[in-house]
């Protein structure tokens, strides 16, 4: 039986071996020929420092804003059956399908130089008006393909959530206000941590979203693209991979360890 | 469920209401800017089919070479990612759960990560460099996970083991258990597992753009370049190609999901494209 199953996953091994393992063993590697200072280099030089807390900051923002929409979405959704239902949720996780370069694009359409929302503000108020290449249009994209992931995950949990407590909480006179602070917050929870740490490693490691926008607020992954492109700097690109890699790796971990079991994979 | 369901919500309501217009809102407008002469003017400026003819011109390719990559991807990942689920689902030892682990590390670590260590390792290698090979096993490290984690599930349910068992003592051998019980039995979640692989593989960009040359590129690599290069209106067009290619995967993918269960749905759909 074990020499069976040893065969059956040997040709998956080899792949992952050859196109993963060895691969990554040498990028690990790399940052050492500059020197083992290189390997810190994320939190030594001010300029990958500031890139990596921009980062940062912005993708805890995006979770944040992600999962107290969503959950609205996946309490409405989840708990109440209407014509349509399924093709409103259908319709809401389509762009998991999208890549980042597409949303971009979206925010482009929308808010850039030739973006339809300047050329409806110009016919209002005679000024263009536009957000796409700051940090108000990064905000928007990474929002816009984080809500679908966390759309799901909160209306399979609301879902699955019982009437019994909503219903003993509203016959003793909970305003709405309580039944959402003591009912619904602890019941969705732990799905909001899951499907949080998901959304957070996705928008650490996004980059066809900010690509696209060429922003002028810098995220880590188009930081490791320039150093990488543009710079030809190896040592240095390799080493904020690593550091970007083990912050996603170590919150989809920790999720998936403590939390329940949606974590698995994702990002 | 249903004395609740029919109370109004208008908070739950209104934010629902909002998010879909948001997330409807941009699909529509880009669209319509496929399809009419002049994006700035807007419908008034006539329906158009010449950007979607221009963009089939430009880069009708790069639809073609996606979706044979992203077959491809789904026939490499059923003839390993199978069998590696049905060793991963019957062995308890402590090295097949690491095992397990290492192999989802590619979906944990951002595309970038891992192709740059693809380049530093292969990039010397040119024939392999400048094929399509070379994006070919960075997708393929990247959705495998997807295939093996979807049909180990699958194998791992009782039935499965009665039915091996059974099949073991009527004397048929590992390979005609493996293929005349086991694969048929689990052929749902091959078939989600199979869409998943597809729908990543078609969308990937953050392997691909560093991985892609001039002479290797896919969709999404194209739509990048169209979208720095191109007006918007062929932007636009180019990205409708795209949502007609992906759609039908997607939709085949959530009517699988539904048909496997609201559990299965909510494991198939939380996994997304990386943005």
């Amino acid at each position: 039986m074990n020499r069976i199953a040893a065969l059956c996953a040997a040709p998956a091994a080899a792949v992952f071996a050859a196109f993963w393992l060895l691969p990554m063993a040498r990028l690990t590697a790399l940052p050492a020929s500059k020197g083992a200072a290189t390997y810190f280099a994320v939190l030594t030089e001010p300029r990958y420092l500031a890139s990596l807390v921009q980062t940062t900051l912005l993708s805890a923002l995006v979770t944040g804003v992600s999962l107290a929409l969503a959950a609205a979405v996946g309490l409405y959704l989840g708990r109440r059956a209407f014509r349509g239902r399924r093709l409103l949720l259908a319709t809401l996780t389509l762009p998991l399908a999208f890549p980042g370069v597409i949303i971009g694009f979206f925010v482009i359409l929308l808010g850039g130089r030739q973006g339809a929302i300047a050329t409806w503000s110009e016919a209002l108020t005679g000024t263009r008006f536009t957000f796409a290449y700051g940090l108000a249009g990064l905000f928007l994209g990474y929002v816009y393909f984080s809500l679908p992931r966390a759309i799901v995950a909160f209306a399979a949990a609301a879902e699955s959530m019982g009437d019994e407590l909503e219903d003993a909480a509203r016959s003793l006179g909970a305003t709405r206000f309580w039944i959402a602070r003591d009912v619904w917050l602890p019941a969705l929870t732990p799905t909001a941590l899951a499907c949080g740490a998901i959304l957070f490693a996705t928008a650490m490691g996004a980059f066809g979203t900010a690509f696209t926008l060429s922003s002028r607020f810098e995220v880590l992954p188009i930081t490791i693209y320039n150093e990488f492109t543009n710079y030809a700097n190896f040592a240095l690109a390799a080493s904020l991979s690593i550091a970007l890699g083990l912050i996603t790796w170590l919150v989809l971990f920790a999720a998936r360890r403590f939390g329940p079991e949606l974590a698995a994979g994702g990002a | 469920m249903a004395a609740i369901a029919r109370r109004p919500a208008p908070i739950l309501f209104a934010v629902t209401l909002a998010v879909t217009v948001f997330t409807v809102l941009p699909m529509l407008v880009s669209v319509t800017a496929g399809l009419v002469n002049n994006y700035s003017s807007g419908l008034a400026s006539g329906l158009t089919t010449r950007w979607l003819v221009e963009v089939w011109a430009n880069y009708g390719s790069t639809a073609w070479h996606s979706i044979a990559l992203a077959l491809a991807c789904v026939a490499a990942a059923l003839v390993i990612g199978v069998p590696c689920a049905y060793a991963l689902a019957r062995s308890r030892s402590r090295a097949a759960r690491v095992f397990e682990e290492l192999l989802t590390l590619p979906v944990a670590v951002p595309g970038l990560a891992t192709a740059l260590a693809l380049i530093l390792a292969y990039g010397e290698w040119r024939a392999f460099r400048l094929s399509f090979a070379f994006i070919f096993v960075g997708h393929l490290v990247f959705t495998l996970p997807f295939m093996v984690r979807t049909v180990a599930a699958a194998f791992e349910r009782d039935e499965l083991v009665w039915l091996e068992e059974a099949a073991r003592s009527l004397g048929a051998g590992f390979v005609q258990r493996f293929l005349g019980v086991l694969v048929p039995a689990v052929a749902p979640a091959i078939v989600a597992g199979s869409l998943m692989v597809f729908t990543l593989s078609i969308g990937e960009f953050n392997l691909t753009w560093m991985l892609h040359t001039p002479l290797t590129r896919t969709l999404p690599v194209g739509l990048a370049d169209s979208y720095a290069s191109m007006r918007l209106e062929i932007g636009s067009a180019y990205t409708l190609v795209f949502f007609i290619v992906v759609l039908p995967a997607l939709w085949a993918m959530q009517a699988v999901a539904a048909w496997l269960g609201p559990r299965e749905a909510t494991r198939t759909a939380a996994r997304g494209t990386a943005a």
